[in-house]
């Protein structure tokens, strides 16, 4: 028998989505709150963002939340919602001052307020030059925001269950009831029963070979709503971000061409200068992947295999990278041996984003339609979810303004329906889809491993799904799929414990990871366009007439289905995107 | 790249199976720019996938994968098959209760953070924008914001080692990170936390939590300026 726990409101994940809710949610008194998490809060890959968070507060040169709504929108390839940009972007002010007055030790300015520099496609008056509007701590921003987040969940007496993997979220009769989670550390099944639950769990870049993702993002929420009937939009939106270490995929922030440094090709030429005259290297992602995409394929990449380019900080002060950029250079120094001080570092791009996610209204509602039938009792906030505030290509910095503001609404909204509802009944034997799956692995006797598995999803995503898609190399990757589908079927593990089974984890991971590769493939190939980060070489035009609205992918019995849902458009008409 | 064969021994126990931890020995091909967790990965998902530990982040920021790796604290992801040998022992860190494999009770650890109030305490009704702080009062407790609560501090030092009721460096610098914050007022209930029986007079400056920071930050030397900070107040 599962362990049975009672909440009123249930927080998914303890990543600075997830923990900005938990503390809303919590703030109204009589409303119960817990935070299940599958790692320990400060492990969550919030922790691992660099740059900086967006919000126009003006404080190094003039600035306005209209300017950063239109940046995103224009970033977004007008796939953003736009009453979702244009809300954002004024309540990102008030979340990064609340982080602030939380204690946040932000990096100041001379006259001692918060530090803000330039970042990729955040400009001025609607796009005539690069504007200081990202809030840094150094380049560990994202840890700040995780600890000092997790500092004030101490303060708030916030219960966690840490180290216990969801495995189900139980939808009954249209309305969520809480979720079954896996305990790690003993092998026991608890059925959380909650009256509003909010899925903040991250995303899912594992399913590609070069990533800047940690092991725990394998898109497990956005794989068990999906098998409980809620569609993912607009999954094939996947970004990768330009300047990941050659080969391992971690992260050089943004930051790095915010405070100066340049991309360069073997030729040794600042090659962005070509592909966005007036912003150069703080073109947005997508647009600088792809060019580096096209300068290896022209054979401008560097290296034995000419597969990298060069991100080139040297003409920086020495000062200024230590104090602006010390993680980042002991990366690159440790893991590649190389001083970013004294030569430039070989960079690739790295799987990054998913603008994609469990589509939600812009108060972080579940929705099931185009039409925006909610899930009553359920929500999603930060990676996991598309509100749509990205659109087609996230701006840096904009992840981390999307976990506290949908967070903060997320937290807000669940615990004010928690306190205008009852508890709807929790069905008999909830756990069952749960144990099935944990007891199919264990008794296995297949000859697949997990690892190989998913060594080839990740090997094959890179190949047929990554910058550069065609009908081809799609239409190859669903078959793939379908194979790596019945191998996985035969996987087994050869861990029979009870305590601490991580082998067994990965490989119910390993399936979260396929449903969330079919989900990206069935998108990208169903849409005939190029919009931001999804690049088709055999539709190279954006096609507004036929594609301006978000995808909604759903699994079938026999496949997937595809629907849609408009774009909410505003004051800004759809222009070509150059920068 | 070139492939090198290096003998790996680990320390191993299972509660469900074995009466105390013994020493497994895998012989594994790995490349010089390997990181360690990259090699626990390999044995894991080709060789024996009983073997347990924690990963996440695999650069160094998320804390997971603190080990004692031939005999010094440091973090799996952080540290390359080039920089260790062709022979490399790993245990888990010391001082907390294995529960198996690699993976320590992580709970006393976190007790003990919990119990300096690591978080910030401002009574003041909040300004309309953000408080201001100068970069040099920022500059003063930059170090110690950089902790990643991994442990390898707290459980490389001998006095924890004997009395793990001590806090443990890991907890005095998260105290640090808030005495030395111009906005912050919690000192006063942080500084009694610190200076009673188990708090920060334990320490015996020993430098085996700075040398096995992942994160650089001078451990001693912050332990030591609340030390000073404690006797001004004192004073």
């Amino acid at each position: 028998m599962a362990r049975a726990h009672k909440y009123d409101v249930i927080v998914v994940g303890a990543g600075g989505a997830g923990l900005m809710a938990a503390r809303y949610a919590a703030q109204n008194p009589g409303v119960s709150v817990a935070v299940i998490s599958k790692l320990y809060p400060t492990r969550s890959h919030t922790g691992a963002a660099q740059g900086g968070v967006g919000a126009a507060l003006g404080n190094v040169s003039e600035d306005h939340p209209e300017w950063h709504a239109f940046d995103t929108i224009k970033g977004g390839d007008y796939l953003t919602d736009q009453d979702v940009a244009e809300s954002f972007a004024t309540d990102v002010i008030d979340a990064v001052y609340e982080l602030e007055h939380m204690g946040l030790p932000f990096s100041r300015t001379p006259e001692g307020r918060i530090a803000q520099r330039k970042f990729g496609g955040h400009t001025r008056e609607f796009g005539k030059s690069a504007v200081e509007r990202a809030c840094y701590a150094a380049d560990r921003t994202g840890h700040m925001i995780l600890q000092t987040l997790y500092q004030q969940s101490i303060k708030d007496d916030v219960t966690f269950f840490n180290e216990f993997h969801v495995l189900d979220v139980i939808i009954e009769d249209g309305s969520a009831r809480g979720v079954v989670a896996y305990e790690l550390a003993t092998g026991e099944l608890h059925v959380f029963h909650a009256k509003a639950t909010i899925i903040a769990t991250g995303g899912n870049g594992r399913m590609f070979k070069v990533t800047s993702n940690a092991h725990a993002l394998t898109g497990d929420l956005m794989s068990i709503l999906y098998r409980r009937g809620i569609p993912m939009e607009d999954p094939e939106f996947y970004q990768f971000h330009p300047t990941g270490l050659y080969k391992i995929g971690v992260l050089l922030t943004e930051g790095a061409r915010g405070e100066g440094a340049v991309l360069r090709n073997a030729d040794g030429e600042r090659f962005m200068e070509r592909y966005a005259p007036t912003i150069k290297d703080l073109a947005p992602r997508d647009m600088i992947s792809r060019a580096m995409y096209f300068e290896i394929g022209e054979g401008r990449g560097l290296g034995p295999d000419k597969d990298y380019l060069h991100l080139d900080l040297t003409h920086i002060d020495a000062d200024i990278i230590e104090e602006r950029l010390p993680d980042i250079t002991e990366f690159a120094r440790i893991y590649l041996g190389v001083d970013p001080i004294k030569e430039p570092v070989p960079v690739q791009p790295t799987a990054h984003y998913a603008m994609g996610g469990v589509p939600t209204t812009n108060e972080t509602e579940v929705i099931i339609d185009g039409d925006n039938t909610i899930v009553p009792g359920l929500y999603a906030a930060g990676e996991v979810a598309c509100a749509s505030l990205h659109g087609a290509n996230r701006l840096g910095t904009n992840s981390l303004g999307d976990l506290i503001v949908f967070g903060r609404r997320a937290g807000i909204e669940a615990a004010k329906f928690a306190s205008a509802s009852e508890y709807a009944p929790m069905p008999a034997g909830a756990d069952e889809r749960a144990r099935e799956e944990l007891d199919r692995i264990r008794a296995s006797s297949g000859k697949e491993r997990a690892s190989h598995v998913r060594k080839e999803l990740q090997e094959t995503m890179m190949d047929n799904a990554s910058v550069f898609r065609t009908e081809e190399t799609l239409a190859k990757q669903v078959e793939i799929l379908a194979e790596l589908q019945q191998r996985f079927r035969d996987v087994s593990v050869e861990d029979t414990g009870t305590q601490f089974n991580t082998e067994l984890m990965e490989a119910i991971e390993l399936g979260y990871l396929l449903d969330n590769a079919e989900q990206l493939v069935h998108g990208a190939l169903n849409r005939t366009e190029s919009r931001g980060a999804h690049s088709r070489e055999d539709y190279r035009d954006r096609d507004d007439e036929q594609w301006l609205k978000h995808t909604l992918v759903y699994k079938e019995e026999d496949g997937v289905r595809i629907d849609y849902k408009p774009v909410t458009l505003g004051k800004y008409e759809p222009k070509p995107r150059v920068y | 790249m070139d492939t090198m064969r290096i003998n790996v021994k680990i320390k191993r126990f299972d509660p469900e199976a074995d009466r105390r931890p013994y020493w497994a020995e895998y012989r594994v091909d790995a490349r010089p720019s390997d990181r360690v967790l990259d090699v626990l990965n390999h044995i894991k998902w080709e060789v024996d996938g009983t073997l347990t530990f924690r990963r996440s982040c695999a650069h160094g920021i998320c804390g997971s994968d603190a080990m004692l790796i031939n005999g010094v604290n440091r973090l799996a992801c952080k540290l390359l098959v080039r920089d260790v040998g062709e022979v490399v022992s790993i245990e888990p860190i010391r001082g907390l209760e294995v529960l198996r494999d690699l993976i320590v009770d992580m709970e006393p650890f976190f007790d003990s953070y919990k119990a300096v109030l690591p978080f910030f305490v401002n009574d003041d009704p909040d300004p309309p924008r953000e408080r201001l702080q100068s970069p040099e009062d920022r500059e003063i407790f930059d170090d110690t914001t950089k902790c990643i609560l991994c442990a390898a501090c707290t459980t490389s030092c001998p006095v924890f080692w004997t009395n793990d009721r001590y806090l443990g460096p890991a907890a005095i610098v998260n105290a640090h990170r808030f005495i030395f914050d111009s906005r912050d007022q919690g000192t006063e209930d942080r500084m009694q936390v610190l200076n009673q029986a188990n708090g920060l007079w334990r320490c015996r400056t020993a430098y085996n939590c700075t040398e096995a920071c992942p994160r650089d930050i001078p451990v001693t030397r912050a332990i030591e300026e609340v030390k000073r900070e404690l006797l001004w107040r004192r004073a």
